[in-house]
């Protein structure tokens, strides 16, 4: 991860006959993070997508991708942003491989080039033995695969995934994360827009959760979970063996923790900072067993729910 | 936009499409020679005995018994070949989903429309060259007579006239291809277009005499369709003693015609505003497209 933004947004605003479906959108994307977009079906996550490619006037504010702007210079943006689209189609009559080469034609990259990067990234999404397959036959997760394929082909310093796990089966959607997963490594910033919570969770660095094309919450997950759902606070569950009444006065007593509560045999503490060491150490000399101990992480699942529950 | 040209032009050469149409074309050739080889000695006679002009190669196009002659089957076959090339030209890259993938890459959108049209374009050349270039090539073996210097141009002429009756036809078909989102529909719509004018052009004669109260309000209304300004171009052309007057004159008048061949030149010159017009209709019809296109939303769903 670096500081540098690969795209930027400043109040965008997209108005479709008068329905405001994106709504002065402020996020960044940091270069070489992925970075996930969230939201219900309708929050105008393609939208603002289409608005990052230029293939869609926003009808004020500004979207920056790597210092272009695609409303003017749509071809720049083009040449470095790879896209895969939600319902991703190819020339069913063209094989796998004819289907890359016309990309890369467009994309103007040399012929003796081209046939390297094909069988590149063929292999790469595990497609190299249907690479001469006409891709009407084609299921749809080899689709799904020679989508992102196609979107790596002319290297792009970033990559705009729409739903890219939509209909494929876990071990297709492991495989496809894995993918994404060394992305940056090679230099390429993702952007991934999904209500596939858990696999959010899995690859991205940060997310931004859109509703009503407003951006609700934005940031590192972990961040995210504390300061949406915990205030700020790190929660720690403790279990222990047969735990007596005083050990919840004496955690009670340690610096920084807020509040204990037990129920049955775990205690549930809330404090400002990690504090397991000194917790264990006051479990172990009130003489309980401690059985185990945890800081609560907070799943994007909580998160998202609980900005879904309050509207 | 070359890529797009390139891609579109093999996407062309291998559809069953393709095979289809250049069997329509292969039958329009062995039809019009046919037609040729019924008719041209009753044609060459009249024409002959009237004139006592030189054309007898052009005549090859022309001849035969009633309407059932080469030019007529263009009439019909050139639309057709048209539609076919341009009917799904957007709207099944809508369809396909390959839209939005094609447009996220670093080409202007108006490369996309250029080169299918282009495609197009130099397809609807190749399959009606083959047609010509066939008809011509049996007609000297059939009749033994080569065409001569302004035959040649005539039909090289004919050819143009040819390229942008159907380039006007394409236009319509991609227009449709633009505004519906559907290929059956676009598909239907221009086809129903096609019928309607053609019946015009069938019946026009005798509902537009009803309906005008003089010969000239007749012709105009008749030129309404683009299949009856195609063929009456077409027939000036080939036909060097034909005047576009004779559809208007009197038997009176008839007998002060001088019956001879019009030059080139003159040919030109009365054909001048049917070739205006199929050209502003096809640029008209690309324009709407393409202005079309160019506003569209480019969303998936």
């Amino acid at each position: 991860m670096s500081d540098k933004f690969a795209i930027e947004t400043r109040d965008l605003t997209k108005t479709y006959d008068g329905t405001t479906v994106v709504d002065h959108l402020n996020f960044f994307v940091r270069e070489n993070e992925v970075f996930g977009l969230l939201g219900p079906n309708g929050a105008g996550k393609t939208t603002t997508i289409l608005m990052m490619l230029g293939l869609t006037e926003p009808a004020s504010g500004t979207v920056k991708v790597f210092d272009y702007n695609p409303t003017r210079e749509p071809l720049q943006v083009k040449r470095i942003v790879g896209y895969l689209p939600e319902e991703v189609g190819f020339y069913d009559n063209l094989t796998a491989r004819e289907n890359l080469r016309f990309i890369a034609d467009l994309n103007k990259i040399p012929p003796a080039e081209t046939e390297r990067r094909i069988d590149n990234v063929l292999e790469m999404v595990g497609l190299a033995d249907a690479r001469d397959m006409i891709t009407a036959k084609y299921s749809r997760g080899m689709r799904q695969r020679l989508g992102i394929a196609d979107v790596l082909i002319k290297e792009p310093k970033l990559v705009i995934l729409d739903e890219p796990t939509s209909g494929l089966d876990p071990s297709g959607i492991n495989h496809l994360l894995d993918i994404i997963c060394g992305l940056p490594k090679m230099g390429t910033t993702v952007l991934l827009s999904s209500h596939q919570l858990y696999q959010v969770q899995r690859v991205c660095h940060s997310v931004g959760i859109l509703s009503k094309g407003k951006l609700v919450i934005e940031g590192s997950i972990a961040e995210l979970g504390r300061e949406a759902l915990a205030g700020g606070r790190y929660i720690i569950e403790v279990e222990t063996a047969q735990p007596r009444p005083e050990l919840v006065n004496t955690l009670g007593k340690i610096k920084g923790v807020d509040k204990v509560e037990i129920k049955d045999n775990i205690l549930t503490i809330s404090t400002g900072a990690d504090l397991r060491s000194q917790i264990a150490k006051a479990v172990v000399d009130s003489d309980a067993l401690l059985v185990q101990m945890k800081v609560h992480e907070f799943s994007l699942d909580d998160i998202y729910m609980k900005y879904f529950k309050e509207r | 936009m070359i890529a797009i040209v390139r891609k579109e032009l093999a996407d062309y050469f291998t559809s069953i499409r393709f095979f289809v149409l250049f069997l329509l074309v292969l039958a329009t050739s062995g039809y019009g020679l046919f037609a040729a080889y019924n008719g041209i000695r009753q044609a060459l006679l009249e024409s002959g005995a009237v004139t006592g002009s030189g054309f007898v190669f052009v005549a090859l196009f022309t001849s035969g018994q009633g309407i059932f002659t080469l030019i007529f089957f263009l009439t019909i076959l050139v639309p057709i070949i048209g539609i076919a090339l341009g009917f799904d030209a957007i709207n099944s890259e809508r369809s396909n989903g390959t839209l939005s993938r094609l447009l996220a890459q670093p080409v202007y959108r108006d490369s996309v429309i250029n080169g299918k049209f282009l495609a197009g374009i130099i397809t609807l050349t190749i399959m009606i060259t083959t047609t010509l270039l066939l008809v011509s090539g049996y007609g000297i073996r059939m009749i033994g007579v080569p065409p001569n210097p302004e035959e040649i141009i005539r039909i090289f002429l004919f050819l143009v006239l040819n390229i942008i009756y159907g380039a006007f036809w394409m236009g319509l078909a991609m227009l449709f291809s633009v505004v519906s989102r559907k290929v059956s529909v676009s598909l239907l719509i221009t086809i129903a277009i096609w019928v309607i004018l053609f019946l015009w052009t069938l019946m026009g004669p005798v509902l537009a005499a009803t309906l005008a109260q003089s010969t000239q309000g007749q012709l105009t209304l008749i030129r309404i369709s683009p299949l009856f300004l195609f063929s009456e171009a077409t027939t000036v052309l080939l036909v060097p003693a034909y005047r576009l007057g004779f559809m208007t004159m009197s038997q009176a008048e008839m007998s002060y015609v001088i019956p001879n061949p019009l030059a080139l030149g003159q040919s030109m010159i009365t054909i001048w505003p049917h070739l205006a017009i199929l050209v502003s209709l096809s640029v008209i019809c690309f324009a709407l497209s393409y202005v079309l296109f160019m506003r569209q939303e480019i969303r998936a769903t």
